[in-house]
């Protein structure tokens, strides 16, 4: 059950299947995902390794082999253009165009024999005819841009000889050298250092301000789609768990696995004493996905009905809100609790503090240095 | 780089000062008359051998020998021939010569056949090509160099009467295909077997992913960002087989009595000329080890990894 | 076999069949980042590591057949007595280049000997001079190139220049030097042999050692209290020796081939002695008129080395946990 994707979609992904046929069995590393990205917005795919977000991802590049790839059905419309279906010469065109992707790793992502700069001069001089000097300079700009210090002379140096950091920041540049209006990133900060992960993610902002670029950021990470996504889409086991804009999936979850995730989260205003509630069980393997809702055997509302019926992915509340879960009442129920308790709790944190000072009527505001003779 | 360069000098030198002392050690440490291995059958008579002692300074103590033969090697100075009475550099050079034009036959073929096959077999993986090439170099590797020359001077020499049977009259090219050939085939398979094996661990890395991410096409990130990548280790075990060449190249030369420096050691052992054997070995560690030094270099040039530490 | 890696731009189709070719490497399903790793669904085996190499290899048909050459090579030099029709050394003058008959399967040679015992007996050879010099070239190596490895700095540095005077050498040349200097003969031949050889296996040890020493594993075997020499026996020793395995099985096949060449080349094992490299200078005098004399001996030979090769190919994919 796919909703139509809005009118003024930048990509739209409808239906997509990705499956492998591998040895043991067919591996269904994408079963029918939609989802779409408005220009400038960033969408955030979270999911844990296998749940099929890295693959569609490389699905909407075209850098699936086919095979042992196969698309059972769907299309990827960009541009009134489907990418399933294009010429590869068309697709070429695109990649490193206008649609670009990052990756996990920049150091094994980056060609150890050739100059950083002549890597970024070659994503210009494929797309556009301009000389190596032309497009080498432009480099040097791009890194100056992506905040590298000493540009030239960077760009002359080899991939090993930047740090994670200023490696990452080089594919940026050479992702964003001719001003895509799509940007994949696929775990950009995830072999990272903790502050340099705030940083890149910084950048990326900066950039997308000024060039107005749409950012589909693929993680695992929830803290960074809290913090970085317009719209988060949930994946697991080669589906679509829940799709709805970030506030929405943090405060009022309706799929079991979303609140799941959420409840295994640590949070400041947790009490201490309050234990982490993490999912039970492991991912499955997707040749032998579970029948039915594919979470059931590690969902706490999961009834027969989970086991039998693939859940379809609706409505929730407001438009924009899908999730694919039987018991979508019950989450939002539990999810609200939560929250109320939550809320409970704060405004009696504060009551209490605030009685304190309130108590005396028209006291003499007390100072605050005692001053003893 | 200037400091690899040097530090990789330095231990050149030590090499081959080590490579001598074995040498000397064999043949004149050994238990045995070194005069009798020295002189072959000529010594025997007390007179010769005298002569020989005195020339070789056999009775001087152990390290002024192995001194003055290090001083000799350096200089150049390897002895004279028995029988000719020659340089023994003097005879040999032309030798050298031939077995280094054979050398770089079989080079040639190595790279044309050995490489292209290993690279087709590896972009059209699983392909006939591949498969044939994967069959083809594994059966080739268990022929030894000398069944494959006899196989050769047979079919192509003797059934077909295409190529002379030996000896290099015929000149180039003819005379140099079967004995190249003979050379080159197992090296050649092994170079297709590393660049296959190279290129298909390069075409599953990051950056063959990131190539295409960019927009390029196949036949560009196979060429240019694959191809750079896995050449370097072939490029090196090229270099080196030019070392090893020297020891097959005594085998074909002898099947094909081919005036090179491996036909001169064979029948210099035969002959019992030590001079000859001594020569041919030196010249065949010298090379081999100034071949390392360069493929050393060429490695670092190669790969801006090693380069730059 | 999880998800095949999608970067692999050049992937196997169903990769099943084709020999000595194992799948591409693949990204595992991992355990949630938010959940104690817990069966899944996956079953879970208890196999040991042994088990898992020795089905590996037998999975492979090329190594199986590999193993099976090997298998009869040691069979025939083991029973050559009782499979040799004739004495190998008999000569009989009166029937001397006789072709394959039915008395002699594979012809006779010059001096009226029968080829077919002398090829049975030739299997000795090859199979003593195989083995020990790489036995003993292995043993001399692994010691060198553990004490190279474990002990680093100047032990490493002395037997590295050491074991680098020995590279110089190319194996055919160093060898005859040895025989050169000492004479023919079985004996020499195995220890010209293990003297060019050491080196390398010495090397291959040392370099293994030196990944494994660092590597996270050996990190965690320490810090858990691990005493020095578990940590040797039980993880960086067995890591290393799988290299060292590998190069040996193929090196048996390489010294085979070494063997007959210098025997070729007449520098080998004396002339008389039933050698496959003898048998086939012998016919190298009657390419044309009696090519039973040669091609039977090098089919030996090619047998022999291919069967190595294969052996050494599937012990290397069955050692190597990335299933290449």
């Amino acid at each position: 059950m796919t909703t139509p994707a809005p009118a003024d979609a930048l990509l739209s992904v409808e239906d997509l299947r990705v499956h492998f046929r591998t040895d043991d069995g067919v591996v269904k590393a994408v079963d029918g995902v939609s989802w779409s990205v408005r220009p400038g917005e960033t969408l955030g795919i979270v999911g844990e390794s296998g749940s099929g977000k890295s693959v569609s991802a490389m699905t909407v590049m075209g850098l699936v082999p086919s095979p042992p790839a196969t698309f059972p059905s769907g299309r990827i419309v960009f541009r009134g253009q489907d990418l399933l279906a294009a010429d590869p010469a068309d697709l070429r065109r695109l990649r490193g165009n206008d649609i670009s992707m990052i990756f996990q790793d920049p150091l094994t992502s980056l060609n150890p024999v050739f100059k950083v700069g002549d890597q970024i001069a070659e994503v210009i001089q494929v797309h556009e005819k301009v000389g190596k000097r032309v497009a080498r300079s432009r480099a040097v700009d791009l890194l100056g841009e992506v905040g590298i210090p000493n540009p030239r002379q960077r760009a002359s140096e080899y991939p090993h000889q930047f740090s994670g950091g200023m490696r990452q920041r080089a594919m940026i540049a050479m992702a964003l050298a001719l001003d895509p209006v799509l940007l994949l990133a696929d775990e950009p900060t995830t072999a990272l250092d903790v502050t340099v992960q705030a940083q890149i993610m910084e950048l990326l902002v900066k950039l997308q301000q000024d060039r107005g670029t749409a950012i589909v950021l693929i993680t695992h990470d929830l803290g960074l789609v809290a913090s970085h996504a317009d719209r988060v889409l949930v994946m697991y086991a080669g589906k679509v768990a829940e799709l709805a804009d970030t506030e929405t999936v943090f405060y009022e979850p309706r799929h079991a696995y979303t609140y799941g995730l959420l409840g295994s989260l640590a949070r400041l205003d947790q009490r201490r004493t309050e234990l982490l509630t993490p999912i039970p069980g492991a991912p499955p393997s997707l040749i032998r996905v579970p029948s039915g809702c594919p979470f059931h055997p590690r969902c706490a509302f999961a009834t027969d009905v989970c086991r039998e019926v693939v859940p379809a992915l609706v409505e929730q509340d407001r438009a924009g809100h899908l999730a694919s879960c039987h018991h979508s009442d019950q989450v939002a129920g539990a999810a609200n609790g939560e929250q109320a308790a939550r809320a409970a709790e704060e405004a009696a944190r504060r009551t209490t503090a605030l009685g304190e000072a309130d108590t005396r009527p028209d006291a003499e505001p007390r100072p605050l240095r005692s001053d003893h003779p | 780089m200037g400091k690899f360069v040097v530090r990789r000098l330095l231990q050149m030198v030590l090499v081959v000062i080590g490579a001598t002392m074995v040498l000397f050690a064999c043949l004149f440490v050994i238990p045995g008359d070194p005069v009798g291995s020295l002189g072959g059958d000529r010594a025997r008579d007390p007179a010769t051998a005298q002569q020989l002692r005195e020339r070789y300074g056999l009775d001087d103590p152990l390290p002024t020998q192995y001194v003055n033969y290090v001083g000799r090697t350096l200089r150049g100075d390897l002895g004279e021939d028995y029988r000719q009475r020659r340089s023994v550099n003097e005879i040999l050079a032309p030798k050298l010569v031939n077995t280094a034009k054979l050398a770089a036959a079989a080079i040639v073929i190595d790279i044309a056949i050995g490489l292209f096959a290993g690279l087709i077999a590896a972009v059209f993986r699983y392909s006939f090509w591949d498969v044939l090439v994967t069959i083809t170099t594994t059966l080739a590797i268990g022929f030894p160099t000398f069944v494959i020359g006899i196989l050769l001077q047979k079919v192509f020499a003797l059934n077909l009467g295409a190529f002379p049977l030996f000896g290099m009259e015929a000149g180039f090219p003819r005379a140099y295909v079967l004995p190249a050939f003979t050379l080159a085939i197992i090296d050649a398979a092994l170079v297709a077997r590393l660049m296959r094996g190279t290129m298909l661990e390069v075409l599953r890395a990051d950056y063959i992913r990131t190539a295409f991410a960019k927009g390029l096409s196949k036949r560009v990130v196979v060429l240019k960002h694959a191809l750079r990548n896995s050449i370097i280790p072939v490029v090196t075990y090229l270099g080196i087989s030019f070392g090893t060449l020297m020891g097959g190249a005594i085998i074909t030369e002898t099947i094909f009595n081919w005036d090179g420096i491996g036909l001169a050691l064979i029948n210099a052992i035969q002959q019992q000329n030590n001079p000859i054997v001594i020569a041919v070995v030196t010249y065949s560690v010298a090379i081999f080890v100034v071949l390392n030094l360069v493929v050393d270099i060429l490695y670092a040039v190669l790969d801006p990894r090693i380069r730059l530490e | 076999m999880a998800t095949p890696d999608p970067n692999d731009p050049f992937p196997a189709p169903t990769a099943a069949g084709v020999p000595g070719t194992a799948v591409p490497g693949a990204p595992v399903v991992s355990a949630t980042p938010s959940g104690p790793p817990a069966g899944g669904s996956v079953e879970p085996r208890t196999t040991s590591q042994l088990t898992d190499i020795r089905r590996r290899f037998f999975r492979n048909r090329l190594a199986v057949v590999g193993l099976g050459l090997i298998t009869l090579l040691v069979v025939v030099a083991a029973f050559a007595p009782w499979l040799a029709p004739h004495d190998p050394l008999r000569q009989d003058l009166t029937n001397t280049l006789a072709g394959p008959s039915g008395e002699h399967l594979l012809g006779t040679d010059v001096l009226g000997r029968d080829q077919l015992s002398r090829i049975i007996y030739g299997s000795r050879v090859a199979i003593v001079v195989g083995l020990a010099s790489i036995l003993i070239a292995v043993v001399i190596g692994v010691a060198l190139g553990a004490v190279a490895g474990y002990f680093g700095r100047f032990w490493d540095s002395l037997i590295m220049r050491v074991a680098d005077v020995f590279f110089a050498f190319p194996l055919l040349i160093g060898a005859i030097i040895i025989i050169v200097v000492v004479g023919r003969g079985v004996l020499p031949v195995v220890i010209a042999l293990a003297v060019f050889s050491w080196a390398t296996v010495a090397r291959l040890l040392r370099s293994s050692i030196l990944s494994v020493r660092e590597s996270e594993y050996v990190e965690a075997a320490r810090s858990l209290g691990a005493s020095r020499w578990r940590i040797v026996t039980r993880h960086v020793l067995p890591n290393s020796l799988a290299p060292v395995l590998v190069y040996a099985t193929f090196n048996v096949g390489t010294a085979v081939v070494a063997t007959s060449a210098l025997s070729f080349l007449g520098v080998g094992v004396s002339p008389e002695v039933p050698e496959w490299g003898n048998m086939i200078a012998a016919g190298r005098g009657f390419v044309g008129v009696a090519d039973y004399l040669w091609i039977f001996p090098s089919v030996a030979i090619v047998l022999t080395v291919l069967g190595f090769v294969f052996a050494g190919d599937g012990l290397r994919d069955a050692l190597d946990p990335k299933l290449r």
